[in-house]
Parts: C-alpha cells; sequence; structure tokens
C-alpha cells in the first residue's frame, strides 16, 4: 500500500480522512503545495498525478495508492530550476509566492491538456485535432488558480514563454 | 466625558494645533526630507534597475516556508467552533464529547481559558496591532455572529477538526444591531481617524452648491470587502517556560511582539514573532484572536501548536472593510471650476474597533473648490470588527468622488480629464499646505495619448455585435505616509560585505528585493555584498508594512543608519587615512569606501578603514527621524486610470478589456516589482468594481459566502494585459524621492470601471459592484 510522490514511495496513511494536500504538508513536510481554501476553489493545492493536474485538498491519499504524484519539490532537476520555474521568476508572476506551486504545477498540467487536443470553454471549434494556443485560451485553463496579489500577467507570460511551442 | 476630562483634550487638542501650525510654517531645511536624499541624484546604481525578486529562487521551488509549514516536535493542530448568534451570552457549553474524540489533547472555553489582557486595539498606541479589543474568550459574552467560542487541540487536523463539530452551545440570544439602517436609527457619530476628526467644513459649500449654476448631488453604496490573502491566517508557535516564539503572518511583527506581550502580561521581549513569508496581507495580517488562542492552548496543554484557520475561519474572525453609504454633491460654474465639493455619508463600525472607514481622504487634497462640507459618520453594529484593507476610505471614497466628477462632466458637457484639470489644485485645498511633488497633470497627458482617449465617444454610441464599448478614467490617489518608529541597524563587515537589519516585511511587494537595492546604492555596495535581514520583531524598529508606508520608513531608517556609519568610520580612520578632517556631511559611500563629495580622490574602502583599526566589524542602531514631513508638505502618490469596457446588451455581462495606469508617484525603485504593484492594486480594484463583495445576513448579522468559491475574486479569464506607465518623476522631500506604490492601484480604479460602464451603456450604477443584474 503505496504512492509514489516525486519518486519515492510513501506508504498510504492509516487514517481515510486524510487529504492528499494533508499527507504532503503534514506527514511528509512537503510543504510547497499549499492550502489556500481546502475546497477545491482556489487551486494553490495543485499537484500532478500522473501528470495530470487536480486539487489535492479534494483528493483523499487512500485513493492514491500506486499512483504517481508529482509536487512542486519534484519539478526541479537538483539546483536547476524547471524552465517554467525560471519564467516565472524572469516575469515577475507571482508577488507573496504562496499560489505559485500550484499555479507551476497547474500550468504544467493544462499544457499536457492542449497537447492532447482537449477543448475548453473558449476553443472555437470542438472538433479541430489541435487547440489553437493564444492568451485566452491559457486564461481560461488557468481560471482555477486564483492569484490574490494580481500577478496574472506575469503568469500568463510566463506560461506563454515556456509553453507557447505547444501550438507548433 | 467629564468636565475636566473634556477640558484636558481640549487643551491637548489646541497644544496639537500648535504644534501642527509650527511644523507647517517652519522652514523646509528643518524638517526630513528638506535636503534631498543624495540618492535622488544618483543615476547608475541599483536603484531603478529590473532586479527579479531575491525570494524568487525559493517561492518557484516551494521551499518558502510559511507560517503553517514550520516543523515542532510534539505539534498539536487547533481547530475552532463558532458562534451562530451576533449577540448574547453562552448559557451552556457541552464539551464532554470533543474531549472523548479520539486523539483529543484539550478542548478550550472561557471556562478554561487563561485569564489574560484584552488586546491592545490597532493605533491606540505605536505598536497596538489588534483588530478589536474584545478579551478573548474570558468569559460567556458573544459580540458577534462567528466569534471563536471553543478551540480543540489534537494529535492531527482531522481529530481537531472532528472533535470541534461536536462542541454543542446554548446560548440565550440578546436583540442585535445587525443592519447598516438599524444602526443608523439608533443615531451615528461623527467619526476621527488618525486622531483627526473626518469633518472638515471650509465655507458654507451647502450654499454654495445652491447657488452653482451647475451641479450633481448623487449617493453611492459600496459592500463590505475581504482581504482574501491566499494564505490563510496561520501560526505556529511554542512556549520556552515564559517566552513565547510565533511563526506567524505577520504585517507587523514588532506589533504584535508588542500586543502579545500585553495579553499575556510579560515583558516586549519574552515575546519573538517571526514572519519571513506572507502569503498576502492587504492589512488583514496584524493581531487577531488566533495568535491568543495558539498562544494559550499551547500554555495549557503544556505542547507547540499549529493554528491554521480554515477559510470559513477567516471570514468569521479577521475582519475586513466595511460597508459605506455616501453622498457626493458638486457645484460648478459653466467652465468647471467648482464652488462646492460635498462629500459625507455613514459608515459601520462596532463598540469595539475604531476604522470608520475614512472615505473622505482623497476628497481632502484633490481638487481646489471654493467651499468644502465633508463628513464620515458611523454607525455601530453587533458584527465582526472591520478593519483596513487596502486603501481604506480612498479605495470607496474614490469609487464615489470620480464617478460624480465624471457625472458633473456630463452635466456640463465638458471632458471629464478636462474638468478635473480645470480644479487642479496649486496647493492642498483643505490643509494650505505646499504640494511636495504633484504631477497628475502630466500623468493625464501622457495616459490619454497612450490610451486613445480621443477616440471616445458619447454614451451608447460604440457597439460591436452584441457588446457596448466605452471607456472611463478616474484620478487615483493615496498618502505618503511615514510612520512613526522606524530604525535600522547596519553591520559593516571587513570584508565589504553589510548586514541590514530592520522588522520589516516581505508579503510579495518586492521589500526584501527594493530595498537591498537601496541600500547597497546607499552603502556604494554591489547588491550581492549586502544582506538584508526582516520578518523578525527581535530586529529593530515599528515599520508597519502598511499605509504605503514600509518603504519610506525602511528608507528613512537605512539612511539614518547609514550616517551613523559613516560618523563611526570617520572616527576609525583617524588622522591617517586620506578622509582625515572630513566631517560626516562632507563624506559619501561609493565602490564599497568612503569619499569626499568635494574632492572624489579623496577614497578610502571599508576594508582598508576597518583594517588599519583592526576590527573585524562595525554595527550601528539609528533610529529614523519623526515623520514631520508629512505635516510639512501635502504629499500623495497619483495615478491616471483609464478602463475600457464591453458590457454585453443582451446579458448585462461587464468586461474589461483594457487598462491603462499612468503613475506618478515619485521615483520607481525597482520597475519590475513596481508593476506588478501596480498591476495587483488595479486588479483588486477591477474585482472592487464588478464582482467582490461579503454577503452579510442583516437578520443574523452572519457572513453568507465565507468561502473562495462564492466571494468572487478576478481570475485569469476575467483580466485583459494591465499596462501600466509612470513618470518617475522624484519627490525631493521623500527618502529616494520615492512614494508608496502598495495601494495606489486599488485607487480609482472602481470609477474607472463604473465610468466606461457608463460611457459603453448609459446607465450609471452607483452601487458596487457592477453586476449583470444591475445593468438589464
Amino acid at each position: 500500500m503505496a504512492i509514489e510522490i516525486n519518486g519515492s514511495q510513501v506508504p498510504v496513511p492509516d487514517d481515510p480522512r486524510v487529504s492528499l494536500l494533508d499527507l504532503l504538508r503534514e506527514s511528509l513536510h512537503l510543504t510547497g503545495t499549499k492550502k489556500g481554501c481546502n475546497q477545491g476553489a482556489c487551486g494553490a493545492c495543485t499537484v500532478l498525478v500522473d501528470g495530470e493536474r487536480i486539487v489535492s485538498c479534494l483528493a483523499l491519499a487512500v485513493q492514491y495508492e500506486g499512483r504517481s504524484i508529482t509536487t512542486i519539490e519534484g519539478l526541479s532537476d537538483g539546483d536547476a530550476l524547471h524552465p517554467l520555474q525560471q519564467a516565472f521568476i524572469d516575469h515577475d508572476g507571482f508577488q507573496c509566492g504562496y499560489c505559485t506551486p500550484g499555479q507551476i504545477c497547474s500550468a504544467i498540467g493544462m499544457a499536457a491538456e492542449l497537447r492532447r487536443g482537449l477543448p475548453s470553454h473558449v476553443t472555437g471549434d470542438l472538433t479541430a485535432e489541435r487547440v489553437p494556443f493564444s492568451r485566452v485560451e491559457l486564461q481560461e485553463r488557468m481560471s482555477g488558480n486564483l492569484c490574490c496579489c494580481g500577478a496574472h500577467n506575469g503568469i500568463i507570460d510566463a506560461i506563454t514563454e515556456t509553453f507557447g511551442e505547444v501550438a507548433a | 466625558m467629564s468636565v475636566l476630562g473634556d477640558a484636558a483634550a481640549k487643551a491637548k487638542g489646541a497644544a496639537q494645533q500648535v504644534m501642527k501650525k509650527a511644523i507647517e510654517v517652519a522652514p523646509d531645511s528643518w524638517m526630513p526630507g528638506g535636503r534631498p536624499d543624495p540618492l535622488i541624484r544618483r543615476q547608475h546604481g541599483h536603484v531603478g534597475q529590473p532586479v527579479s525578486r531575491l525570494d524568487g529562487r525559493v517561492k518557484v521551488r516551494g521551499e518558502a516556508r510559511f507560517a503553517a509549514e514550520v516543523p515542532m516536535a510534539n505539534l498539536t493542530y487547533a481547530a475552532l467552533a463558532y458562534s451562530t448568534i451576533p449577540k448574547g451570552r453562552m448559557t451552556g457549553i457541552e464539551t464532554a464529547a470533543a474531549e472523548a474524540a479520539p486523539g483529543v489533547v484539550l478542548v478550550m472555553t472561557h471556562r478554561n481559558m487563561p485569564r489574560l489582557n484584552p488586546p491592545p486595539l490597532f493605533m491606540t498606541a505605536s505598536k497596538a496591532a489588534a483588530g478589536d479589543d474584545i478579551p478573548v474568550m474570558q468569559d460567556d459574552r458573544v459580540y458577534w455572529n462567528g466569534q471563536p467560542i471553543a478551540l480543540v487541540l489534537a494529535e492531527t487536523q482531522e481529530q481537531a477538526e472532528h472533535a470541534a463539530s461536536l462542541v454543542t452551545v446554548t446560548y440565550n440570544e440578546e436583540s442585535a444591531v445587525t443592519s447598516l439602517a438599524a444602526g443608523k436609527a439608533q443615531g451615528t457619530e461623527p467619526g476621527s481617524f488618525q486622531g483627526e476628526p473626518l469633518k472638515i467644513d471650509i465655507g458654507d459649500a451647502e450654499a454654495a452648491l445652491a447657488a452653482a449654476p451647475h451641479k450633481v448631488d448623487v449617493a453611492y453604496e459600496t459592500p463590505r470587502h475581504n482581504h482574501n490573502a491566499i494564505e490563510p491566517h496561520a501560526a505556529t508557535l511554542a512556549w520556552d517556560g515564559d517566552n513565547l516564539v510565533v511563526h506567524d503572518c505577520s504585517q507587523g511583527v514588532a506589533h504584535v511582539a508588542w500586543s502579545m506581550a500585553q495579553v499575556f502580561g510579560l515583558k516586549e521581549d519574552q515575546v519573538r514573532i517571526h514572519s519571513p513569508f506572507v502569503g498576502g496581507g492587504f492589512g488583514g495580517k496584524t493581531m487577531w484572536s488566533y495568535q491568543v488562542l495558539g498562544a494559550a492552548a499551547a500554555k495549557l496543554s503544556g505542547r507547540p501548536v499549529r493554528i491554521a484557520l480554515s477559510r470559513e475561519g477567516v471570514y468569521r474572525s479577521v475582519g475586513g472593510r466595511t460597508l459605506t453609504e455616501q453622498r457626493v454633491a458638486l457645484g460648478a460654474q459653466a467652465d468647471g471650476a467648482f464652488d462646492a465639493i460635498i462629500h459625507t455619508g455613514t459608515v459601520a463600525m462596532t463598540a469595539h474597533n475604531a476604522l470608520p472607514e475614512p472615505f473622505i481622504v482623497a476628497t481632502r487634497s484633490a481638487y481646489a473648490a471654493g467651499t468644502f462640507k465633508l463628513d464620515v459618520e458611523y454607525a455601530t453594529l453587533d458584527m465582526i470588527a472591520n478593519t483596513f484593507m487596502r486603501a481604506p476610505g480612498e479605495a470607496v471614497g474614490t469609487f464615489a468622488l470620480e464617478c460624480a466628477i465624471d457625472e458633473l462632466a456630463v452635466a456640463l458637457d465638458m471632458d471629464p480629464i478636462a474638468l478635473r484639470l480645470r480644479n487642479e489644485p496649486e496647493k492642498d485645498p483643505t490643509s494650505g499646505t505646499p504640494f511636495s511633488s504633484r504631477n497628475i497633470v502630466e500623468a493625464y497627458r501622457a495616459g490619454a495619448e497612450r490610451f486613445g482617449w480621443a477616440g471616445r465617444r458619447a454614451p451608447g454610441q460604440r457597439r460591436e455585435g452584441d457588446w457596448l464599448v466605452g471607456m472611463g478614467c478616474a484620478t487615483g490617489t493615496y498618502p505618503y505616509y511615514r510612520m512613526g518608529g522606524g530604525a535600522a541597524r547596519i553591520t559593516l563587515h571587513s570584508d565589504g560585505r553589510a548586514l541590514v537589519g530592520i522588522a520589516a516585511h516581505e508579503m510579495g511587494m518586492g521589500t526584501a528585493t527594493a530595498s537591498t537595492q537601496v541600500a547597497a546604492d546607499r552603502l556604494g555596495l554591489a547588491m550581492d555584498q549586502v544582506t538584508f535581514a526582516y520578518g523578525d520583531s527581535a530586529l529593530p524598529g515599528e515599520v508597519l508594512a502598511g499605509g504605503s508606508q514600509q518603504t519610506a520608513s525602511i528608507g528613512a531608517s537605512v539612511m539614518a543608519a547609514h550616517q551613523r556609519l559613516v560618523g563611526e568610520l570617520l572616527k576609525l580612520a583617524g588622522n591617517d587615512s586620506p578622509l582625515a578632517g572630513l566631517k560626516p556631511d562632507e563624506v559619501e559611500s561609493a565602490d564599497a569606501g568612503l569619499r569626499c563629495v568635494a574632492a572624489p580622490d579623496r577614497f578610502e574602502s571599508y576594508a582598508s578603514i576597518l583594517g588599519r583599526a583592526q576590527r573585524d566589524e562595525v554595527t550601528v542602531v539609528a533610529e529614523a527621524p519623526p515623520p514631520l514631513e508629512m505635516q510639512h508638505w501635502s504629499m500623495h502618490s497619483y495615478s491616471a486610470m483609464f478602463c475600457e469596457v464591453r458590457v454585453n446588451a443582451v446579458t448585462g455581462e461587464t468586461r474589461v478589456s483594457r487598462v491603462l495606469g499612468s503613475f506618478d508617484c515619485g521615483r520607481i525603485l525597482n520597475p519590475k516589482t513596481a508593476r506588478s504593484q501596480f498591476r495587483g492594486g488595479i486588479i483588486m480594484g477591477i474585482g472592487l468594481a464588478l464582482m467582490e463583495e461579503t454577503q452579510f445576513d442583516e437578520r443574523k448579522g452572519r457572513i453568507m459566502n465565507p468561502s473562495l468559491g462564492e466571494y468572487l475574486v478576478p481570475v485569469h479569464a476575467d483580466l485583459p494585459v494591465i499596462d501600466v506607465i509612470w513618470n518617475d518623476i522624484p519627490d525631493p522631500h521623500a527618502p529616494m524621492g520615492a512614494h508608496g506604490i502598495g495601494e495606489i492601484g486599488i485607487t480609482g480604479t472602481a470609477a474607472a470601471v463604473a465610468n466606461a460602464v457608463y460611457n459603453a451603456t448609459g446607465k450609471r450604477i452607483r452601487d458596487l459592484p457592477i453586476t449583470l443584474d444591475k445593468l438589464m
């Protein structure tokens, strides 16, 4: 009974009430994943499960046995930042930094959704093989991640710089 | 008040008036800022460079440890239960089930809570930090709906929350005042702010209004708001004997340390507040009951405590911005000249706090007029104490004032920018003091050109498919503040490194980065030679991260410490130095040393001075001078805000399609982080205009939307690219030539949006937020 978290095998908690978020933060001290509302409304707790983004506050840890979780701590390669992490610094895509890990994990999951051609509410042609890469698409798809400091422009700029080639 | 007390208050008031007058008429040279900060004329340093955040790397890697993330051995977790009535007494609290629940360490109610002093209410003493002065869990009284009435400590958060849900309470409910209408019916009181009445009468404004050939006289309403910092309030804390260590999320570490010491009957230095990272504050992260409850529970249980408020818990136990009802009446001549400015109204407050949302502050200094009548009254309600939220007063006050000016421009058939510039004052219109630096005309000129203001059409004249398109503008303004008590410590090492320490805060404003840039230039060092330490109450200074004053306070404090350091270094340099015989005001820091201003070849490096003196380091601490400049000059940040909206003619939905902020805020220290501050304020202003509202059940005094799912804030999809420009004209009388930039962005923005909505649709919406139902 184990969950893979950033490449390490972690036992599933005994208490079935423990959310994936609380497992990360309180048991494993992986506090990069943030708790902003604990209700799935803010996106600060976004992590990647087998490459797909989820809000970990609404996920019970026991449900993730055998799954592979990547958190913000698992994105860097040693000292080398993930290109999106660097882009967030370059474009000032945060102020207080509390929503930042969730924004970054969410954007990585979102880019994969774009690559797979999954349409969104603003996609014009739902049957097209490819979703055109645009600012409006990114804004729509990132709207589950709140930023209360107002770093939205920098966040979208950072994502555009990092994943703009998805469109090509 | 007794006759004696009344006389004493009058005498004190008279003495303050004499002192105020003396400061106003004193020579400029006696004032802080009387001589321009030498950094203003230095053009090739670190100041003004778009340096990326120094704390960026740890934040994007998830390595920044916030208050609820500090590990401690043997930690317990707290959960709270909240009252469900607005006023009354608890007749019984049933805690047996909670106490018997698995993992529970402690159930704390007023019955076993340690006896504590009331929290010192913010602004009642220089370091008072509490949002209200209600004793925390000291008796059976309920003061508001949502008041914490029990705390459970358990081995895990899950156990604590389950047990807290088992606490049941019976009440003897009393009649409560829970609507502004009911509060007003009981009578209102005149408000005061920062020791001054929020009431100004110059001439007979009502008569001037009545006589004016052109006028508007309109009412505006703004609802309650919550800060919604994305990090909920939290503390991880522990006692070590009689000493308390709190890892907190704080806008005022020195303030909270002092205030907690008052509550627990300790000496100030027995409480240590650490707050290196704060996940947003906006005025909400001062002192509320959670720190007191957490520390009391840790005392009772003998174990460290993590108290992390749920999002609902933040709404229940941390106050927000109050609601306002405002009247703005403007009387004008045909050429637009104002005969009368009337800005009055009523706000809701409680009996246990002292912030009558001062919505007239911006109006005091914004425009010239023949007469003024300004007045803020407050009604007393039984609700959670309202508090400071980003631009308290100005955010909602400029909404009303700047919308009314737009309405008058329509009545006069005048361009609203021309109307504003027609009433540009030569000196502060209500205090009579000169402006230190006011370039709002330039900001409007640059903004109008860049935004394409000349392309604006008459209301309702531009339609693209289902969308009505309109443009609006408004003036934003926020005072320059510098609070007293700033201090800094500088330790200069013989290898040329410097440690600058100050009890300041980084909540995302970019303080750590900009302060390092400033300190490096001040000391003539490279940025990587300077370490800026902050977020620790053991450091010097009372430097609140509020009122957009922190940068000025830090700047003046580091300036004072630098002057003292120069004096110390000249003493150490002695007679063998090229600097021998020079006085501190004849030298400046440059190239990791000191040089003579008049003869720059007279130079000696810090390393050489300290080496000859056989010193490894030199440390100085100094206090900034009292902030008299604020009374000698009228000092403000300014903006010209421009907005374009698209309003759907069918659904009434409003989309903000373009925004430009043209700012006049003195010298910009770091364009990269400053742009983010401006944009962040503007985005909160868009939220204020279109969606933000704390919904309040006026029957039961309970907040109805205590979650980020129901309290709407702007999201990515709601926001265009926000264009920001500034004129970078330094204020010669401010440290570094800089004005505060944290709150100016939210001011004026809501009015610019509302005025654009009018231009698009021809409909005036005078009560915020401008939701689609009001436009259909």
